[in-house]
Order: structure tokens, then C-alpha cells, then sequence
């Protein structure tokens, strides 16, 4: 499957190595990916731990959607996203974009797509916890320019 | 005759005592659907579904949809 919701600590490589099976060798030139990682800082103070929630089932329909929009974008031979929800802590990886074509450009610009969208429009929701263990909601994404 | 209704993360906690299954024939619209579920006002940016697609405020709803609000996405 193409979109994968993990509510354990997942490995990037291995999803990636694990999905890239299902691919006839020598079917693509390029592979780009992207792996986003929790932070042990944000706006200035110490996070020790973090729960991300979504909405199960819209989630799923609209990282499959972004994909979707992805390969009618650019000429990519698959893609996947492997997002983190649950109980977690810095270091951990918190989602991995990965696409395959036959080229480098489709590739590194359908893996940026990837991240921007999943950004905006799949439903996830991350709650810190801080150094002095209060709790708090990150209100907002940053932008993908910072 | 029933909406379902659901509310997630920061939006979750600070309804008091939502309301899960809106009555059809008092809601035609995501908003109105919003007004029978809680007595708090509407939040300026919260976002809002129907059946798992994001949707608009003034959105039509019918008996048996899924109406979800929630904060701006933090994902990724």
C-alpha cells in the first residue's frame, strides 16, 4: 500500500527498501525522499514527547488523493507516505515521503509535492508535552520556506 | 434521521458536552450542523468535513452524513 499509518516507531529505510520490492528492477532511474523527524525544541522551549492524533479513515482518503495528484503532476512511476500518529519522542521520524521515476526532476519536485500537501490537507494534529510537563497544541505549521 | 458529528484534537477539549448525532431535519448546512452540536460560536479558522472531504461552512448535509471539525492541520 502507498500510504501507511504507523502507530509504532517505524524505520524509513525499511518502508522504503519494503515498498521498493514491489517495483520492477530497473523500472525506475531516480528515488527521492523526504523524512521528517521530531524535534527536542519548538518556539523556543524544551519538548520532551509528543501525541499526534487524525482522523481516521479521512486521513487515509486524502494522503491517497495527494498522490494521486501527484502522478498526474509529473511522470512518476509510484510514491509512498508513511506517517506516525500516537505517543512519541524527539528523534523519532514522524512521516517519510519517497517517490520513484525515470528521471531526478519529477522525482525531488513530486517528493516536495508530497510533503507541502500532506502539510495542509490530511488531517493530523500534534500535541506537545514540555520539558516542565505541560501540555500544548501546535497551533500552526510552519512554512515549508523556513 | 441523524448526522453524526465529530469534533478533534484542541477543538475536542474545549467543547463542552458535544453533541454526537444532529438531527436532519434541523441542520441543512455544515454550520447549522455546528449551531445544534454546540452552544460555543464557531471558531474563525476551524476546518470542517463532510464524509471525510474537506468542505465549507455553507456545505449542504443530508441525513446520514459525517460532519467533522477540527483546527488547522499540524501534520508532517
Amino acid at each position: 500500500m502507498p500510504v501507511k499509518i504507523a502507530p509504532k516507531p517505524f524505520n524509513p529505510a525499511a518502508e522504503q527498501a519494503e515498498f521498493e520490492q514491489s517495483l520492477t528492477p530497473g523500472s525506475f532511474g531516480a528515488t527521492a525522499n523526504f523524512v521528517g523527524t521530531m524535534r527536542n525544541y519548538n518556539e523556543g522551549d524544551s519538548v520532551t514527547g509528543m501525541a499526534l492524533e487524525h482522523y481516521p479513515g479521512m486521513t487515509e482518503k486524502e494522503l491517497d488523493a495527494i498522490i494521486d495528484d501527484a502522478k498526474k503532476q509529473w511522470d512518476i512511476l509510484d510514491a509512498l507516505i508513511v506517517h506516525r500518529v500516537g505517543q512519541m519522542h524527539p528523534g523519532d521520524p514522524i512521516v517519510l515521503t519517497a517517490v520513484w521515476s525515470a528521471h531526478r526532476g519529477a522525482a525531488f519536485e513530486a517528493c516536495r509535492f508530497l510533503m507541502e500537501a500532506l502539510k495542509s490537507r490530511a488531517p493530523f494534529w500534534k500535541k506537545e508535552t514540555l520539558a516542565d510537563g505541560k501540555h500544548r497544541w501546535v497551533e500552526r505549521n510552519t512554512s515549508g520556506e523556513a | 434521521m441523524s448526522i453524526t458529528v465529530k469534533f478533534f484534537a484542541s477543538l475536542r477539549e474545549q467543547i463542552a458536552n458535544p453533541v454526537t448525532d444532529v438531527d436532519s431535519a434541523l441542520a441543512s448546512t455544515v454550520a447549522q450542523v455546528w449551531s445544534q452540536a454546540t452552544d460555543a460560536p464557531m471558531p474563525e479558522h476551524v476546518l470542517c468535513s463532510v464524509n471525510l472531504e474537506h468542505c465549507e461552512s455553507n456545505t449542504k448535509v443530508k441525513d446520514g452524513d459525517e460532519v467533522a471539525f477540527f483546527p488547522p492541520i499540524t501534520g508532517g
